[in-house]
């Protein structure tokens, strides 16, 4: 019962900030907003007794990710009213490529049927232990090839920032 | 119902308790800094200027309250109150005790003893960025907005060191509930007699992620008047300044939790006490180690000058994060063998 208000309390501000995003006039504002969003979206994964993946979420989306676009508006001091304004017709292609995401995510899950998990088990495996003995005993390699191309994508991240030619 | 009302009246008291900590802890270091610098400190305000924090409240209420005029203005507040509202959220994880039995059933001296107790620790830690950040480039002032930008990258710098240190205690401990990490410290089985690398590490992490001297570059008077907090005034720039105090105690508190043994101390279980009188000893027992913490973070402010920026960044990058890294490594090593 409880759960249920918390439940829509975090959808409306999920929705409300993802609105926001685009609304503001402000580059920072919308970094913020989004921010918030991030954190609806952690409580909605609290809800599911997933604290793990909420905490990482945090962790690396608000706590790093955000962070850093935060730092690079700042930096730059990017306001609304030095931004150039978009030809028409950027705006409309925008919008029709924006009705057929709307309408391709509308068929999908028309066609998808909802329902809830009937494995007890399944309930718990949110929880650190439960994913840890997943991660390391099923899916091992996949997981380990992964953690291998975020490497590569530090090296060359760090590699691009490198301003003198090696 | 009675848990929740026990959680909630548990957390307020924590709450409480942070709060006049944080206050006390000014006049404290104010008197560590005239005992160091041979001289009185405060001693007007009551009986050996035991009132001066009250004074000192009293003074930033009835400031004026000033905004600067091309200042983002929800920002501009929202700024100093993110900074005390994510400083007091870390201490809902710490176990500041035994279990107390109140009429047969036991209650946990601790607010939430989630199975992710340490992730959620990294998580406000790594959020904390957010009230310096706004506050800084919402004054509108490019000594504010070059104060949070150098606290917000000296913080992100030193939480990578901060949270490769602590996997080391999470290897050791084999859980990521403070809870456990706590219970496996009985005695005088403290990590730092295993981790003295990771709680050196952690130590000097925990001085740059609350912006204490000898980091304190953020506010460096001589060239960034008062850095992220230039513009602010009357309580908001109290509440930066407060949040610092509060940071201080928590962090005293994890690194106590986490190094020292929480509240456990050797023989203290041998002595027979009652459940309710042993939690009570214990937790005094936890507060005297906090209180050591908080006295070095003095210490270290009144010994200490500060860093320049390029040395801050070095130590960082160069020496803390390889060093926590070979110390993970060395861990896997040592772990490995005895299994």
């Amino acid at each position: 019962m409880f759960t249920k208000y918390i439940f829509f309390f975090l959808s409306v501000l999920a929705l409300y900030s993802a609105v926001m995003v685009l609304v503001s006039k402000k580059p920072i504002h919308s970094v913020l907003f989004l921010t918030l969003a991030f954190f609806a979206i952690a409580g909605h994964y609290v809800l599911l007794n997933a604290q793990f993946l909420a905490v990482v979420h945090v962790i690396v989306y608000a706590g790093a990710i955000m962070v850093l676009f935060l730092f690079t508006v700042m930096l730059l001091n990017l306001n609304a009213d030095e931004r150039s304004p978009k030809p028409a017709w950027v705006n409309f292609i925008a919008f029709v490529a924006g009705c057929m995401l709307m309408l391709t995510l509308v068929g999908v899950f028309r066609g998808y049927d909802i329902r809830v998990a009937q494995d007890p088990s399944l309930s718990q495996i949110g929880l650190v232990k439960n994913l840890g003995r997943i991660l390391y005993h099923d899916y091992l390699v996949p997981f380990e090839l992964s953690s291998v191309l975020f490497l590569t994508a530090m090296v060359g991240a760090v590699l691009l920032g490198k301003k003198e030619q090696l | 119902m009675p848990v929740l009302l026990y959680k909630t009246a548990l957390a307020s008291l924590i709450l409480i308790m942070s709060l006049l900590v944080a206050m006390y802890s000014t006049l404290i270091e104010r008197k560590v800094a005239g005992w160091f610098q041979d001289r009185h400190g405060p001693n007007r305000a009551g009986p050996w200027g035991l009132l001066q924090p009250m004074a000192d409240g009293i003074k930033l209420f009835f400031k004026e309250e000033f905004m600067p005029d091309t200042a983002d203005k929800f920002l501009y507040i929202l700024g100093p109150s993110l900074t005390m509202l994510i400083a007091c959220l870390t201490s809902a994880v710490i176990p500041w005790g035994p279990d107390l039995v109140i009429g047969g059933k036991t209650y946990a001296l601790q607010v939430a003893d989630i199975n992710i107790g340490i992730l959620y620790i990294f998580a406000i830690v790594s959020i904390g960025v957010y009230g310096i950040m706004i506050g800084g480039w919402a004054s509108n002032n490019k000594y504010s907005l070059l104060g949070a930008v150098r606290a917000s990258s000296q913080m992100i710098s030193y939480e990578l060191a901060m949270s490769l240190s602590i996997i080391t205690i999470v290897m050791m401990t084999g859980s990521l509930s403070m809870r456990d990490i706590v219970d496996q410290q009985q005695g005088f089985n403290w990590n730092i007699f295993y981790q003295p690398l990771g709680f050196l590490i952690f130590l000097i992490c925990a001085f740059a992620e609350t912006n204490r001297s000898p980091f304190d570059l953020p506010e460096c008077e001589t060239e960034l008047v008062g850095g992220y907090h230039t513009e602010y005034s009357s309580m908001k720039l109290g509440f930066y300044l407060f949040a610092e105090y509060i940071n201080m105690f928590i962090s005293g508190a994890v690194m106590a939790t986490l190094f020292l043994g929480g509240y456990h101390f050797p023989g203290l279980d041998k002595l027979g006490l009652s459940p309710n009188i042993f939690a009570f000893v214990s937790f005094m027992v936890f507060f005297a180690k906090i209180t050591f913490f908080g006295f070095i973070f003095m210490w270290i402010r009144w010994t200490l000058p500060r860093f320049r920026y390029d040395q801050l960044m070095k130590l960082g990058w160069k020496s803390l994060i390889p060093l926590a890294i070979l110390n993970v490594v060395i861990t896997g090593i040592v772990i490995l063998v005895n299994h």
